[in-house]
């Protein structure tokens, strides 16, 4: 009681900011990457290549909007096909950022602070390669404005009572959220940006989109509050997404669809994804641009814990697939799992087995973890089981249902590789801009962590 | 202008006077000092979210979070009459006698306007309540100001402060022993 004993407690992780940093170094630093650093030709090679892939999504589309989705291999009766599997996978993958974001900021976790910003940027280009997809399996794309409630002379309203309409509702505000949230934490940082440019035109872009920030102590005292309920409201946000996802498939009837262990299973396969790609991303970049004393072993490992530990999530959700499958004595859903196994699919499903569950269990060793190449490999890995569950997810249930006169196979066309490689080629291109117009990890979360940024209370304070 | 801030005695209508410190400790103790010295139109600017900052020159509560349950009950309240007026009275659909009123399929998307009205209103009713977007003020003509976005510290006691009197205060600035102090023009 009298004496305030304290024990020493050793942190053998590896730091959230290497040592050594200060203000200006942390400043210069991440700036500099946008603001001094040359071109180079690599980066113009590289964004050749992923624009042209951008360019690929215009031609499919281009083509989709001229003839109709007969051009994909979709067909009665897998009316889903490629544009859901794509959907409910880059929808996943944004989950990730959100996460980040706003649940580890809830929890005061300051290795956030050196991933958030790229990881919620990566959520922005996800969600919209996401949408693309939905638009454009509609076949009218034009008519999109028919899901929203709007007054119009054909008095039509949408049925609230559809799980579709309710993911209209989910998936846009997850996008408008996701967009205000990074917009929020950006502005401090543009103004860094407008204060340190030199070319007057520079000066102006980030003045006008720092909207005057001068870092105020009320101003900052609103902020806070500001960036703490967001992250308190896109908590659930984020989890509520992609149960709204599942519920797409869980309302229906359809074997392998239709279990109440969707909405769980889906939120943890798509932060299982997400980190998957934080992780692809984030290794390439803190080597390119010599981030590794903000990007450190630190986070690489804990990414990789959390991809671990998501993966087990979604593997007991396979198991518990299987064993409803037996247990419930149902003969469709048994059916079900026989098809996944031994049906025309049974290569894919087995494929998702390694990929998602048998593959990322060596991330057990931290040797692996802490292994730039090895982690990149593993990520890129679960990235593909993670597609290929939801391809299993919507085409097997759909080609083999409950009559047998109702069979079909799925085989996706060339057009369906090329708008999925194009969503690829969208989203790197948004990357590949990104990292060069804006600060990729946030400047004045990483000076808040630098110990001379902690005060304590001025020494005459009267109580 | 760079004349006017040689003098400590303004020759022009200013803004106020503003102090450049090194550290965010330094700026706490000087803010604190001169609110306790009875100035109250004071503003403090740091390059990040400083501990006890916004408590030293005085500012304890902020409506952020009023403004964002407000915000919130709005997008509820409006969700969920939305799908009634749709559901019930403008557009029944009868589903196999099933009720009109079905309200958990409702729930939803009044989940989802709640978390949609509440966020738009934490970012624009921050922003709205820092008088933001605001392109100019007068902070930003003096030329150390650059560094309040990088690593240097300011407190700024305004020239509408009753307490306020150019000598004087240049005088009480000067006494906690910042880097410099400069009027600011208006």
């Amino acid at each position: 009681m009298a004496t305030n004993v304290q024990i020493p407690v050793e942190d053998r992780r590896a730091p959230v900011i290497a040592p050594g940093h200060t203000f200006t170094t942390v400043t210069d630093k991440i700036s500099n990457i946008v603001l001094k650093r040359p071109i180079s030709i690599a980066w113009i090679l590289g964004f050749l290549i992923v624009f042209s892939g951008m360019n690929m999504l215009a031609m499919a589309l281009g083509y989709l909007f001229f003839k109709g989705v007969g051009i994909w291999g979709i067909n009665i009766p897998i009316g889903w096909g490629f544009a859901i599997v794509n959907f409910v996978w880059w929808i996943g993958i944004g989950h990730a950022g959100t996460l980040i974001s706003a649940i580890l900021a809830l929890l005061r976790q300051s290795w956030r602070n050196s991933i958030n910003r790229f990881a919620e940027a990566m959520t922005l280009f996800a969600v919209a390669c996401a949408g693309t997809f939905p638009l454009a399996h509609m076949g009218r794309p034009w008519l999109f404005y028919w899901l929203f409630p709007y007054p119009n002379t054909m008095n039509y309203w949408p049925n609230f009572r559809s799980p579709l309409v309710w993911d209209v509702f989910a998936v846009s505000t997850y996008f408008t959220i996701s967009l205000v949230f990074w917009f929020t934490g950006l502005i401090p940082d543009l103004a860094t940006l407008r204060d340190r440019a030199q070319h007057p035109w520079v000066q102006k872009i980030y003045g006008l989109l720092a909207m005057g920030w001068r870092g105020s102590a009320r101003h900052w005292h609103r902020y806070e509050t500001a960036y703490l309920l967001l992250a308190g409201l896109s908590t659930p946000l984020v989890l509520s997404v992609h149960t709204v996802v599942s519920f797409d498939f869980a309302v229906g009837i359809v074997p392998g669809w239709h279990t109440t262990i969707f909405p769980p299973y889906f939120v943890a396969g798509a932060i299982y994804s997400g980190f998957a790609m934080v992780l692809c991303l984030a290794i390439p970049i803190r080597a390119i641009y010599g981030l590794q004393d903000f990007i450190t072993e630190r986070h690489l490992e804990t990414s990789a814990k959390v991809m671990l530990g998501t993966g087990l999530i979604v593997a007991y959700g396979y198991g518990m697939e299987a064993f409803m499958g037996w247990y419930s004595g149902n003969q469709f859903d048994s059916f079900l799992m026989w098809n996944r196994l031994h049906g025309p699919y049974r290569f894919w499903y087995g494929a998702l087995l390694a990929c998602n569950i048998f593959i990322p269990q060596i991330l057990w060793f931290k040797k692996f973890r802490v292994s730039t190449v090895w982690l990149w490999l593993i990520s890129f890995v679960v990235l593909v089981g993670m597609w290929l569950e939801r391809f299993i997810i919507v085409v097997v249930s759909l080609t083999r249902d409950f009559v047998n006169s109702s069979w079909g196979m799925y085989y996706p066309t060339k057009w369906d590789w090329m708008t999925f490689g194009g969503t690829i080629g969208l989203f790197l291109t948004a990357m590949w801009l990104f990292c060069r117009i804006l600060p990729m990890i946030s400047i004045f979360e990483l000076r808040q962590l630098l110990p001379e940024a902690h005060t304590h209370e001025p020494a005459e304070v009267k109580r | 202008m760079s004349a006017s801030f040689s003098s400590p005695i303004p020759a022009s209508p200013i803004y106020g006077l503003m102090a450049e410190f090194d550290s965010a400790q330094e700026l706490v103790d000087a803010a604190f000092k001169t609110h306790q010295a009875g100035y109250q139109k004071i503003d403090a600017y740091s390059p990040f979210p400083v501990e006890g900052l916004a408590e030293a020159i005085g500012f304890h509560k902020n409506r952020v979070a009023l403004v964002v349950l407000i915000g919130g009950l709005l997008g509820l309240m409006s969700a969920y009459a939305l799908q009634y007026w749709v559901a019930v009275i403008t557009y029944p659909v009868n589903v196999g006698g099933r009720p009109l009123q079905s309200w958990p399929s409702f729930i939803i998307v009044t989940f989802e306007l709640t978390i949609l009205f509440g966020g738009l209103s934490a970012v624009f009713g921050m922003l709205a309540l820092n008088g933001l977007p605001m392109p100019y003020h007068p902070v930003f003509n003096v030329p150390e100001f650059k560094k309040a976005t990088e690593n240097k510290f300011f407190l700024v006691v305004f020239s509408s402060d009753p307490k306020y009197d150019p000598a004087g205060t240049y005088a009480f600035l000067q006494g906690l022993s910042p880097r410099m102090v400069a009027e600011v023009p208006s």
